[in-house]
């Protein structure tokens, strides 16, 4: 019966774990009005994750464009489709590539920072020093960061598909030849504001509270030591990856059902 | 072992009690006590120095008071109003009268010296700046350190470090000082001014000052009372220092003196070493 054993084991371990998870998110909720009266410490992490975050994901954006560009024309070209490059480009990148790889690299550039900057004062007892000087750590050092995540996160997406767009614009017109014209208008007929770039950015707000609240949840509860920090960083880009990723396949079939 | 009267009374004689630790036991893991059944009183006004080897539960002990654990038997009371760590509020009344200087200084990393001790300020009142400018130039200025307000904390050395966070403990003048290991690391001149500023502070603000530290002649040239623990989380005496210097208890002699032979051994519990090396019969 030893399997048995091991299976409550786990189950009872699993359950554990997402309702510690509940509660650290809503603490974190709690501490969230006490945050925004002084929202000066959210937008100095918004400014710093954004800058953290924006170089890899211009560069990435960009790269992802001409790609993009290049695998479409060659598929649609074979059916005589090559002038929709544009629109396909677009609403790849506005309904999933921009929210979705942006989550990745975040999770990837700004969530690890996060993870190993609160594991780092949790191990240098900065944050029990906060505790016993009457300052909640939650309220002071980690909402800020996570309402700065969640800001930075549809901002970065936004960018990223405008990169992309350029670099589709780069490959597509400037270098194989589609007209500028057709480029530009049917992208303009073809994509819905509201049903394909808001529903873009809905995703990447999620995404913005899944990295973020991964990210915090994982610094503040490190063991503190360098191994624990080191594993808590690792944590981070796995779990957020992965949760991102199944999320997104939620979403998309909330968002964009035909039925 | 100590004497009966050190052993039967917890705390100085007369003094109006702050603090009482009643019966107090603690672990951090189950079945593995860091403190075992301790009592202590700490009298109003006086600064009281816990002394201890290394492990022996003195910065734990800290921690309690400061309401950052639950002990598992007894109480902590504070102005007779036992600390309940699930009571938020309460801990929020509590932490705001104290001031605690951290054993490696837990200094804000990514803030400046000034930024650091202007924190407490910052945080819980509405002066303005000019105002916490001046506080702030003042207590680093008690601690020697004025000239190094604008430097990064990566900027300084280690004693300078504790002094920074000396400056932002008492930053809001509080009613009672925790300091853990004040002395630790700082040179001999850093040493003395720091203990004459801890009992000059304590008398100036009329606030109740615990000393956890190793440093028996420092400790107490400046404090009124102190208790010697030892592993695992017991008092072994207590007194006021010429009691303690006069003591014939062999364990208190032992630590006092810093002899490495006598009742409290200096080898962890181990097989002997010729044993583990695989030598003799």
């Amino acid at each position: 019966m030893n399997w048995l054993a091991a299976i409550g084991r786990f189950a009872l371990g699993s359950l554990r774990a997402l309702g510690h998870h509940a509660f650290f998110f809503w603490e974190l909720m709690r501490t969230l009005p006490t945050s925004l009266r002084r929202p000066y410490f959210a937008v100095a992490q918004v400014h710093a994750l954004g800058n953290l975050s924006l170089l890899v994901i211009l560069s990435s954006g960009l790269a992802v464009g001409f790609v993009l560009a290049l695998q479409t024309y060659y598929a649609l070209a074979t059916y005589g489709a090559a002038d929709s490059v544009g629109l396909v480009v677009n609403l790849s990148l506005v309904r999933e590539l921009g929210p979705v790889v942006t989550a990745l690299l975040f999770a990837g550039r700004a969530g690890t920072s996060l993870t190993a900057e609160i594991g780092l004062m949790k191990a240098g007892e900065q944050l029990a020093a906060m505790e016993l000087m009457a300052v909640d750590p939650k309220s002071r050092v980690l909402a800020p960061r996570f309402l700065g995540g969640i800001v930075a996160m549809p901002i970065l997406a936004l960018l990223f598909s405008a990169i992309g767009i350029l670099g589709a614009y780069v490959v597509g017109v400037l270098m194989i030849g589609l007209d500028a014209g057709n480029f530009w208008s049917i992208m303009e007929n073809g994509v819905d504001v509201r049903r394909d770039l808001g529903n873009g950015i809905i995703k990447s707000i999620v995404f913005g509270v899944i990295c973020s609240f991964v990210a915090v949840y994982q610094g503040y509860e490190a063991k503190a030591t360098p191994e624990g920090v080191a594993r808590a960083t690792t944590r981070t880009v796995v779990i957020s990856s992965l949760t991102v990723l199944m999320v997104d396949f939620v979403l998309t079939a909330l968002m964009f059902s035909t039925r | 072992m100590p004497s009966e009267s050190t052993r039967t009374n917890h705390g100085p004689v007369g003094a109006d009690t702050l603090i009482e630790i009643d019966h107090v036991s603690f672990g951090y893991e189950p079945g593995r006590n860091v403190l075992n059944d301790i009592s202590m009183r700490f009298g109003r006004g006086q600064v009281t120095a816990i002394l201890g080897g290394s492990g022996c539960g003195k910065t734990t002990l800290l921690r309690l008071i400061g309401g950052v654990h639950r002990v598992d038997q007894g109480s902590v009371r504070v102005d007779a109003e036992a600390i309940d760590t699930r009571n938020a509020e309460q801990l929020f009344r509590l932490r705001r009268r104290l001031g605690m200087l951290f054993q490696f200084g837990a200094l804000f990393t990514d803030l400046s010296v000034f930024e650091n001790v202007a924190f407490p300020l910052r945080e819980h009142t509405d002066l303005d700046d000019a105002m916490i400018r001046d506080i702030v130039l003042m207590k680093l200025n008690a601690v020697g350190l004025r000239g190094a307000a604008m430097l990064r904390i990566a900027e300084i050395s280690g004693g300078m470090g504790r002094r920074v966070a000396l400056a932002r403990a008492i930053a809001l003048d509080p009613e009672l000082l925790l300091y853990d290991e004040p002395f630790t690391g700082l040179d001999p001149i850093a040493m003395g001014v720091t203990a004459n500023l801890i009992r000059k502070l304590n008398d100036a603000l009329g606030a109740t000052s615990l000393i956890v530290s190793h440093d028996v002649q420092e400790c107490f040239e400046i404090c009124d009372y102190a208790y010697i623990m030892a592993a695992p989380g017991v008092v072994i005496a207590h007194g006021r220092p010429d009691e303690l210097n006069a003591s014939a208890d062999p364990q208190v002699r032992q630590f006092i003196r810093g002899e490495p032979d006598g009742p409290v051994p200096f080898h962890y519990p181990a097989p002997p070493l010729a044993q583990d090396l695989g030598l003799g019969a």
